[in-house]
């Protein structure tokens, strides 16, 4: 019964967030401040990220798939296609809802308990609208952009391993990454990733809007909103998976 | 002029304003006082539409508050200033961006106009050279101002204060109380202090609601309060041991 009233409760929320925004220029404002927080801040440890764990994919991959039988390019082509399909979208959304995540629940519940958005209520401002639709506006058009920047990076951390450590060579892991290209997973890739934004921040902005009482439940309003995104990315990774690939 | 009729309001079943009748002057500063908990701030909250209330109404002039959805009550909202107990400044922004918000939002005018006017409202206030500042910056008495200026930066015809001195040393406090005083009459708004510090009562209170358990036990002036035989108001008012001296002493003279 709970889960119903929240998920009404999130419903009615978002009706609230995307109506028309009270002035054009101050949300254009607002959108550019915010990609700017949500998306160009998160640009270090998605690449932090994404080359080490292309440089491991490319490791794991070239002694595993140790064979005469097995040719090298496999590496190159299996490391594309771990980047593209699973890693750069789902595993960076899942690291970016504890980044960003937290950062919005916290930031929105702060503002609650402090009255914050009561005095943008009292003033007539949809605070819903004002606060969340930027936020979520920012990163689904700016995660599309982490994950490219997160495929390409990852690639290359996989070359790097293969260059400095001479697991494979270098010339055969390129040529498997060439090898049977389908731009159409790119459009997998990258339509979830918009979706997996939208999740983290509706999700995120609804538990920080709803946030009541002290300091305490904000931190745990933080803590909910980046475990229920998390599962809920998972769960579309699921059902995007079937609809698109399948 | 404000007024309410016949207000209820409770939650999860625990009543907490019980058939509140109220009517706040225009031009004048009304106080709201009570003990914490005794429902002054959820009478606020109603007045101002952020709690709906159970059953009552509440008129602004002529017009029913209680009766309009969130976008009727938006013509409202731009006459309506309020002051929050922690001065509810945006932590983002500066103190500038902060009182010249209402004005980005809700008017057409252009930005030297808009500078102008956040400069007067800051002015007005007593505090310059703070444009730059953000919240975190500022001390107490500094947040009240800033929260101020953004009140009456729209020129409301009403204005709501939420313990305007919470937090705040004596000389700070009349400060801001002279200051809410002085905006009222000069803009001739409809002033709601909501308070428990007796200073205050005395220095602004022109018309003065207690509120106890829910009710509004009594209404007067400042002049009238001392006087009063409302044991529960009195149990309130000489709380303290200063207060119990000065009575004292005052009917020993």
């Amino acid at each position: 019964m709970k889960f119903f009233d929240l998920l009404g409760q999130y419903f009615i929320l978002m009706g609230k967030v995307f109506s028309r925004p009270e002035k054009r220029r101050i949300f254009s404002r607002r959108l550019w401040f915010e990609m700017e927080a949500l998306g160009l801040n998160s640009i270090g440890i998605t690449a932090i990220i994404s080359i080490f764990m292309g440089a491991v994919v490319t490791l794991q991959m070239a002694i595993n798939l140790e064979s005469p039988f097995i040719p090298q390019s496999l590496v190159g082509f299996a490391t594309r296609e771990t980047m593209i399909l699973e890693f750069s979208s789902t595993v960076v959304a899942l690291i970016l809802a504890g980044k960003v995540g937290s950062n919005i629940a916290s930031e929105i519940g702060t503002m609650r308990i402090t009255e914050q958005i009561d005095a943008l209520e009292v003033m007539g401002v949809n605070s819903a609208n004002y606060l969340i639709l930027p936020k979520i506006v920012a990163a689904v058009l700016f995660f599309p952009f982490l994950t490219i920047m997160s495929i390409i990076i990852g690639t290359a951390g996989g070359w790097l391993v293969a260059a400095f450590t001479g697991v494979i060579n270098p010339e055969n892991y390129v040529r498997g990454l060439m090898m049977d290209f389908r731009s159409f997973s790119i459009t997998y890739s990258l339509i979830k990733s918009s979706v997996f934004a939208f999740i983290i921040t509706s999700i995120s902005g609804f538990f920080g809007y709803y946030a009541n009482g002290n300091s305490l439940e904000v931190g745990r309003a933080s803590t909910r909103a980046v475990v229920i995104s998390s599962v809920c990315i998972l769960i579309f990774n699921l059902v995007l998976t079937q609809l698109m690939l399948i | 002029m404000i007024r309410c009729e016949h207000i209820y309001k409770s939650f999860e079943g625990r009543e907490v304003l019980n058939d509140i009748t109220l009517r706040f002057e225009q031009g004048k500063t009304n106080l709201i006082i009570g003990q914490s908990g005794s429902g002054k701030t959820v009478l606020l909250k109603c007045l101002v539409g952020l709690h709906d209330v159970n059953s009552g109404k509440i008129f602004y002039g002529d017009t029913d508050f209680t009766d309009l959805d969130f976008h009727a009550r938006k013509a409202i909202r731009r006459d309506v200033g309020m002051i929050f107990q922690g001065g509810a400044l945006l932590d983002s922004s500066t103190v500038e961006e902060n009182v010249r918000l209402p004005l980005d939002l809700f008017t057409e005018m252009s930005e030297g106009d808009k500078r102008d006017r956040v400069n007067f409202c800051l002015q007005r206030v007593t505090l310059t050279d703070a444009n730059g500042l953000y919240p975190s910056e500022l001390s107490g008495g500094m947040t009240k101002r800033v929260a101020i200026a953004r009140a009456i930066v729209l020129n409301p015809k009403y204005l709501f204060c939420d313990e305007p001195n919470s937090g705040l040393d004596p000389v700070t406090s009349v400060v801001i109380d002279n200051l809410i005083r002085e905006i009222t009459e000069e803009y001739g708004m409809t002033t709601i202090v909501n308070t428990h510090d007796m200073n205050s009562v005395l220095e602004i209170g022109e018309r003065v609601v207690f509120i106890y358990q829910g009710k509004a036990w009594w209404q007067g002036t400042k002049d009238n309060i001392l006087d009063t035989d409302n044991k529960e108001l009195n149990d309130f008012v000489f709380a303290s041991q200063l207060a119990k001296k000065a009575r004292k002493f005052e009917q020993s003279r």
